[in-house]
């Protein structure tokens, strides 16, 4: 993305610059650090997937971007407003949807609303509050306590009072966590149709499917960024091999292939197994002698971000420093 | 800034929001609202305690139990019992024979005291050889047995008066050379209540308020919904201010209450000034709320704010001079008890509502509340945290 020759004004929340731009970002509790130097660039409606283990860090990320922690290092900038000095400003403009639902639920679904747009000082309250109610399909509910809901009608509750403001940020962290599919499918639906209209929209995951509906993707393990770039691109970078294997016995196969020269990785998919390894060459000799001797079929194929992802989890402590040479480099 | 029509926000101004102190004043008023459980409890508390300790507490207990070991029966022993039965500290309730039946008797807790007239006391009496007579008393309890062995010598005097005549008339003792008058202001007859009662306004208001303001903020932080909150544009004070202000109230509620039950029920003068009452129980509500913020910004959890306020608790009892004499208290306990908020409102209520005193009378208690109020409130504001961090 090529920004324009942009004016030097600071604050630039509809501007062309990048929702988010953060450098060296660092926080520590006690004498742990919880992120480490982390960068990040998220275009201006982008939808930006937010990966890694959990503990990894991918919250306290989030809530330094909207100003609930103060960074202990690094820079960093939030539709244009610096995210040490200006959280005021970024409250006013970014929606904010937790991983643990944090409306009030001894409030009905209205007072939450209600309340939630008093904070932003809104105009014309009710009628945003009551156009919130019919779109979500709770307006025959409204004065239900928040608290009697399910978990997907909390989420689409969460969902809607952080849209009450109009942001033209959401940061929505594991916002589907515990959701059943068909709620977890409308949400999705939900947020493209946000990020069409030019919202940006960075997102936590641990779902796979999920992580392929986004824009670009960011791998974050022990405080750390391991790999960003646009989602198709991603499984090029970490340069991983992957070969299908289908027919009987795999169980078999998968314990005889453990320590094979070239494989880093088995993992079952269905009714296939995938073998992966980062060096192209001694897999694809191991895969050949494998295929021509044993009755299962080898296809090699593109690996998937789901094997990208159990390859950098499963790595990430021990080839730390390699990895993040890597990201360097690219 | 440019105008932002898509997002319908009022202009942004960086000061104080009425519209979000507010928001979270009748949000905090909702909420209270559904908790009936609390809200009973903050209007059943004072009632109850108030009937508790105005009805069951006596500090000058009568008509304690006493055992009676007479070996030498003579009319003046007798009318020294008949003398102790109608001061109405002592109920003789029997006899005991021998030194270890008595000794049981007090160590079973049967009796608070064993009476020994001893053998030949009568005539030893006549004899002019000044017997004496042994008053053994549970003295494990000072409090219990005090009363009662003050009222011992008056005792003594009347029964000397009435039963020493016609040839024993010679051993009465001379009268005095100079006597003392005793006044007792404000409470004359000793009435209990009117000492426990305006203090027990003192203990039940710092219990509430403490307890309440740390628990509703703490409430939020263990809940998550303080992530949300301090996710949106609002500012400390707006959310702080929001969250005192409706306790302030239920403190009012709670003072109107106890008062009436007091004045109407317990006939607990108010012989002072209205005004310094109020000024004084305004300084102290918002004393306690800093109190209860300050709690709850240490606290992780409502358990935790629950045995905070339970540990401020005690000493607001027992150094407040609510249960036990201020002055009698070693140095560095009064200094303690005078830290202690509840120790100034207490000399206010006491002084306002028996003594009559004025609002010059209580300047030096509410400037003690206003110092206490000043380090209370500026640890608090210093100590709240509008991150995560």
């Amino acid at each position: 993305m090529s920004a324009p020759p942009a004016p030097a004004a600071d604050a630039d929340p509809d501007g062309e610059k990048p929702a988010i731009e953060v450098q060296g970002l660092t926080k520590r509790f006690g004498d742990k650090t919880v992120v480490d130097g982390f960068d990040m660039t998220v275009p201006r409606g982008t939808i930006y997937g937010f990966l890694g283990p959990n503990g990894s860090g991918k919250t306290t990320t989030i809530r330094m971007m909207c100003g609930l922690l103060t960074a202990d290092g690094g820079t960093g900038r939030c539709l244009g407003f610096d995210i040490r000095s200006q959280t005021r400003e970024i409250k006013e403009r970014v929606g904010y949807m937790t991983q643990r639902f944090s409306l009030y639920e001894d409030l009905s679904i209205r007072e939450n609303l209600d309340f939630m747009g008093r904070m932003y000082r809104l105009d014309r309250r009710r009628e945003r509050v009551s156009q919130a109610l019919e779109d979500l399909g709770l307006a025959g509910r409204s004065g239900q306590l928040a608290g009697a809901l399910s978990g997907g009608w909390k989420q689409r509750l969460a969902l809607a009072a952080c849209l009450l403001n109009q942001p033209m940020l959401l940061l929505l962290d594991e916002p589907t966590a515990g959701v059943d599919p068909k709620a977890r499918r409308d949400f999705w639906d939900e947020i493209r149709r946000l990020a069409d209209n030019g919202v940006t929209v960075l997102v936590s995951t641990h779902y796979m499917d999920e992580a392929v509906q986004c824009d670009a993707i960011a791998y974050i393990a022990y405080g750390r960024k391991l790999i960003e770039g646009p989602t198709a691109d991603v499984p090029r970078r970490v340069g991983l091999t992957t070969w299908r294997v289908e027919g009987p016995g795999l169980a078999m196969l998968a314990q005889a292939l453990q320590g094979a020269p070239g494989v880093e990785q088995v993992a079952r998919f269905g009714s296939a197994l995938h073998v992966s390894g980062t060096d192209a060459a001694t897999l694809d000799a191991t895969a050949e002698t494998r295929s021509a001797s044993g009755p299962q079929r080898w296809t090699r194929q593109e690996a998937g971000l789901e094997e990208v992802f159990i390859h950098l989890m499963g790595g990430a402590r021990d080839n730390f420093a390699a990895a993040s040479a890597d990201v360097d480099g690219s | 800034m440019a105008p932002e029509p898509a997002t319908g926000r009022r202009p942004s101004r960086n000061g104080f929001s009425p519209a979000r102190f507010g928001a979270v004043l009748v949000k905090e008023f909702v909420q209270m609202r559904r908790d009936r459980l609390t809200l009973a409890m903050m209007i059943a508390v004072p009632i109850m305690q108030l009937l508790l300790f105005g009805f069951a507490i006596n500090s000058d207990p009568r008509h304690l139990p006493t055992l009676v070991e007479i070996n030498d029966q003579g009319p003046v022993s007798r009318a020294f019992l008949a003398a102790l039965e109608t001061s109405g500290y002592f109920d003789v309730q029997g006899r005991v024979a021998g030194a270890s039946a008595a000794e049981r008797a007090l160590r079973r807790g049967e009796a608070t005291f064993v009476v020994v007239v001893p053998d030949g006391f009568e005539r030893a009496l006549v004899r002019g050889e000044r017997p004496a007579i042994l008053l053994a008393a549970d003295a494990g309890d000072p409090a219990a047995t005090g009363g009662a062995t003050a009222a011992l010598s008056g005792i003594v005097a009347r029964v000397l008066e009435t039963s020493l005549t016609g040839p024993l008339s010679h051993l009465r003792p001379p009268e005095a050379a100079f006597s003392v008058v005793v006044q007792r202001h404000y409470n004359p007859a000793g009435v209990t209540s009117f000492n426990i009662v305006p203090g027990l306004l003192a203990v039940i208001l710092s219990m509430t308020m403490v307890m309440i303001t740390a628990i509703a903020i703490v409430r939020e932080a263990e809940r998550g919904t303080m992530e949300t909150l301090i996710a949106t544009p609002v500012r400390p004070a707006e959310v702080m201010l929001g969250k005192i202000l409706p306790y302030v109230l239920v403190g009012y509620v709670q003072t109107a209450v106890f008062l009436t039950l007091a004045l109407l029920g317990f006939q607990v003068p108010f012989a002072g000034s209205a005004v310094a009452f109020l000024l004084g129980l305004n300084l102290f509500i918002v004393v306690n709320l800093s109190l209860g913020f300050l709690f709850s910004t240490v606290a992780r959890s409502q358990m935790q704010a629950m045995q905070m306020s339970f540990f401020y608790m005690l000493p607001s009892i027992l150094l407040s001079g609510f249960m036990f004499p201020f002055a009698g208290m070693p140095g560095w306990a009064q200094v303690l008890g005078s830290a202690v908020p509840t120790t100034h409102f207490i000399r206010i209520l006491r002084g306002v509502m028996l003594k009559g005193a004025g609002l010059g009378d209580i300047l030096d208690e509410l400037g003690a509340l206003a110092a206490i109020l000043a380090v209370v409130a500026g640890l608090a504001m210093a100590r709240y945290r509008q991150t995560l961090d």
